[in-house]
């Protein structure tokens, strides 16, 4: 009786703690969205509906001229990391002896974690130096590029990684016993069963970018303010309820667009699954 | 034989392309950095350290940022809070992590992956719009604000110092930390449910068996089992912390003065890059142990050991 009682309170107080857990997670995010619609004064106390922050958004030259602008780096961020990011988890799954690999492994993870000021301060230096050597490259759009690109490789070469690490080598070693080239084997075999890591690296360092404060604010020049930018001005001068309005619409739309891509990630890996299962029956 | 050496050639390419990369954008800015650290500052920029002029190759060496950093107070009383904050923000998140870590791992398996998405997807919304929000949570009036006075917990902090005077919540060290609790808390769960979940319960069982409590059997088995996740996780938690920049400026006070801070106003607002270069060079001193060991962790982690 007693044990049953024990186990009973278990239970619960374990749904108790994730459920706290996830409404600490989720409290502020569910703010935004109900704020973005508030029709008051005092930005952080409901009084009614209203949508004229979304009006006033849409005449925000400044808001939507960073957007733009953020758009198109994260997009290149996004590539760019996944390619490197690949080749990165490659060298380290496949090749576990090389001159400096050590210090290879070292450099892709510690801009995971490496203080962000650190990391746009010496980018910024290095291409300072660089440009009174070659007098190129202006800061802008560019530098903003390298710096997110920096952070997104190590983002993209943790997720591609970890699923090269559960891949079944003797599936590329049959491919390659039946006369498969090396870079046959990559394209037809591993790239289809990386892919989801692939479609994951690439939304995950999509919004890394579109996020980015501190890198930017080193990186950019004159002219090429992002959103995180003109969303941080202003939020530092206080409660601003055009960034509400904003950032329920980028929730919204990565709402969207997280759930579209699991959904065909799972479905992907579920035909995946049942091809293999046929091709083991035979 | 061809096949051999344009594998060789592929290998080369693989390993090569995104190793000179990462040279070059990451490890060579920071010898930049250090160069910088001690070469003297000049009106709109720096001077080189070596120097042709004459016929004479001179080497001018200035150390005197870092002896201004060690003697002056302002400083070291900086560096000191940056390392408690980001100290009070890693045991925070470990306490709040590593029962929701636990509880993710042992709940139902088909619950599992859905429990996971939900706390990986705040990481595809905004990290800056997210700290933004507790802004008008905290504030005066706001949801939390409200439900922390009502609750009498502001008393609560007043007695520990992390407030200055009862119901103002916003700009202290209490909506600092909060606020780099909340951010940084997925960063300690992803790794301390990877590694709860993969824990052998047998262990458990065969522990019970042999007359060992729930509680005992937890740590003594189950905490030291989960090692590598927690100190992956605090790494993760604790060594950004420390050069934190964003949360600091929108949800910290006057008096909580943080090291990302001082290196941003050195660099922007007093335009002296060799003091901001110093101040960088400390920090990597100051993180470079909690580093190696992240790096250590993470690479073991990776090579599934």
């Amino acid at each position: 009786m007693k044990r049953g009682t024990s186990a009973t309170f278990n239970r619960w107080f374990g749904r108790g703690w994730l459920g706290l857990g996830y409404l600490f997670l989720y409290l502020p995010i569910v703010a935004l969205v109900v704020f973005s619609f508030n029709d008051s004064p005092i930005p952080n106390v409901w009084r009614g509906f209203t949508l004229k922050w979304y009006v006033a958004l849409a005449h925000d030259s400044e808001m939507l001229a960073g957007l733009w602008l953020s758009l198109k780096i994260a997009f290149l961020t996004a590539c760019g990391s996944v390619v490197l990011g690949t080749l990165t988890a490659f060298a380290l799954v496949k090749y576990k002896r090389f001159a400096g690999r050590t210090l290879f492994s070292g450099m892709a993870t510690a801009p995971l974690v490496m203080p962000e000021v650190v990391v746009g301060l010496s980018l910024l230096l290095m291409l300072v130096s660089v440009q009174r050597a070659l007098g190129f490259p202006e800061r802008g759009m560019l530098t903003i590029w390298f710096g997110h690109l920096l952070l997104g490789v190590a983002y993209a070469a943790v997720v591609v990684q970890a699923r090269l690490q559960d891949l079944n080598p003797q599936l590329e070693e049959a491919a390659m016993d039946l006369g498969a080239r090396p870079h046959q084997v990559f394209w037809l075999v591993t790239l289809p069963m990386i892919a989801q890591s692939l479609i994951s690296a690439w939304l995950l360092t999509f919004t890394l970018s579109l996020d980015d404060v501190v890198l930017s604010a080193f990186l950019s020049g004159p002219g090429a303010t992002t959103m995180p930018l003109v969303i941080f001005s202003r939020a530092r001068l206080g409660l601003n309820p055009s960034v509400n309005a904003v950032a329920t619409l980028i929730i919204v739309v990565v709402a969207i667009g997280v759930v579209a891509a699991s959904w065909f990630i799972a479905n992907a890996e579920r035909k995946r699954q049942r091809e293999m299962a046929a091709a083991v029956r035979g | 034989m061809k096949t051999l050496s344009s594998w060789m050639h592929g290998r080369t390419l693989v390993i090569a392309v995104p190793f000179a990369f990462l040279l070059v954008f990451f490890l060579l800015p920071f010898f930049i950095v250090g160069k910088i650290s001690v070469s003297e500052m000049e009106t709109v920029s720096f001077k080189d350290i070596v120097s042709w002029s004459d016929g004479v190759l001179s080497l001018a060496l200035r150390f005197s940022n870092y002896v201004f950093i060690t003697e002056d107070p302002l400083y070291f009383r900086t560096y000191l809070a940056s390392l408690q904050y980001a100290l009070a923000t890693t045991l925070l998140c470990l306490a709040i992590g590593y029962p929701f870590a636990y509880f993710m791992a042992r709940a139902r398996p088909t619950l599992q992956p859905a429990l996971l998405m939900l706390v990986m997807l705040p990481f595809w919304t905004s990290f800056l719009l997210r700290v933004y929000a507790w802004r008008g949570l905290l504030t005066e009036g706001g949801w939390v604000a409200d439900l922390i006075v009502d609750l009498g917990l502001d008393q609560v902090l007043l007695s520990l110092g992390l407030i200055p005077s009862p119901g103002k919540l916003m700009h202290t060290p209490f909506s600092l930390v909060l606020g780099m609790t909340y951010t940084y808390l997925p960063f300690m769960v992803l790794p301390l449910y990877g590694n709860l979940a993969k824990m052998d319960l047998r262990l458990l069982e065969a522990a019970a068996d042999l007359g060992a409590t729930p509680w005992t059997a937890f740590w003594k088995i189950t905490v030291p089992l989960s090692k590598a996740g927690i100190i992956a996780g605090s790494m993760l938690v604790f060594i950004p912390c420390v050069g934190e920049f964003v949360i600091p400026e929108l949800l910290g006070g006057p008096e909580t003065l943080m090291i990302g801070r001082v290196l941003w106003d050195e660099f922007f607002s007093n335009n002296d890059w060799p003091m901001a270069s110093s101040v960088a060079v400390v920090m990597v001193l100051l993180i470079i142990v909690p580093l190696a060991i992240f790096n250590k962790y993470q690479a073991e982690a990776q090579e599934g050991r």
